[in-house]
């Protein structure tokens, strides 16, 4: 037991200097980076799409689980433009004429992109004309 | 027996799919995330100044009749630290350069400039890192070369090394 709280009081004693760490870099937080929308059907919508965009200093995480000073930026520019009235796929774009296609999670059928829609339909098609004589019988 | 081909099929396709993993692993990467606003003109923005004594930076500021280059940098950032004396070569090479203070303090961009020299003709603050985000910028440091008109025309991710001067210096000759 005794064991358990020093390890407790060991990680906590890790974290909090970590914590602090990101403060050091004297700025300010925009003012939606860290403050939801009041409108729950708002903050869900920017929500949703916060976990669609790439941060891009943290590459594999989305925005919404970043805590990149770069992410909190792109955060209140998502809720600012929602609480604006504009539409999440309007918000994309403008992440998209910014940073490129690799900014969302959701990437658009490009050249480069129509075979990962493509290609499984091909492959379901292939191992259905490889089966077919099993059925028949 | 026609169809014994078919038995080679998964092989060939493990095969297939061997050269792609062996492909992926050994092409070139780059990490970066670059500006797609290349080309384009400079995105709205006035900025308040970052230090005493130093005007602030706007947009028109970028449009106003000479190439120019525009520096993210932070007194935080260490990179910044490596990359000011290549800036002061820079400057002294004729360049105009201005800077955006991102997520600073002006006391500490003021202690900064004291230490590490001062190549900046304007210095904008951009306390909330909102104008990354306008410039397609992913991190500090990063340069942008402007043209007279205020296109941007080139962005240079990470600290400008002394080997990337003399071409800096070119481009900016070279820039309309």
């Amino acid at each position: 037991m005794k064991r358990v709280s020093a390890m407790i009081a060991l990680f906590l004693a890790l974290s909090i200097p970590d914590i602090a760490g990101a403060q050091q870099d004297g700025g300010v937080d925009a003012p939606f980076a860290n403050t939801q929308l009041a409108d729950p059907a708002q903050e869900a919508q920017a929500r949703d799409l916060m976990y669609d965009i790439r941060c891009v200093q943290c590459q594999s995480q989305s925005i919404a689980d970043s805590d990149a000073p770069i992410a909190g930026a792109m955060r209140s520019e998502v809720r600012s433009r929602i609480a604006n009235g504009e539409s999440p796929d309007a918000i994309r774009d403008y992440f998209i004429a910014r940073y490129g296609d690799y900014i969302t999670f959701d990437p658009p059928v490009s050249a480069l992109t129509w075979p990962l829609w493509l290609a499984p339909i091909l492959i379901i098609a292939f191992g259905l004309w490889l089966a077919r004589g099993r059925f028949r019988r | 027996m026609s169809r014994r081909w078919i038995l080679w099929t998964p092989l060939v396709v493990f095969g297939l799919i061997l050269m792609l993993v062996l492909w992926g692993m050994n092409r070139e990467r780059d990490d970066f995330v670059r500006s797609q606003l290349i080309g384009d003109q400079v995105p709205a923005f006035d900025l308040p100044p970052a230090v005493a004594g130093k005007p602030g930076l706007s947009s028109a500021d970028l449009a106003e009749g000479t190439p120019r280059l525009v520096n993210f940098f932070g007194s935080w950032c260490i990179p910044c630290r490596a990359e000011a004396p290549q800036l002061e070569a820079l400057a002294e090479a004729g360049v105009p350069i201005d800077g955006i203070a991102l997520r600073d303090e002006p006391a500490k961009v003021a202690q900064f400039l004291d230490q590490y020299g001062d190549p900046f003709q304007r210095i904008g603050a951009d306390r909330d890192g909102r104008l990354q985000v306008l410039f397609g910028a992913s991190g500090v440091p990063e340069t942008y070369l402007v043209g007279s008109d205020g296109t941007i025309l080139a962005q240079h991710i990470g600290d400008i090394r002394a080997e990337d001067v003399p071409g800096l210096i070119r481009a900016w000759k070279a820039a309309p």
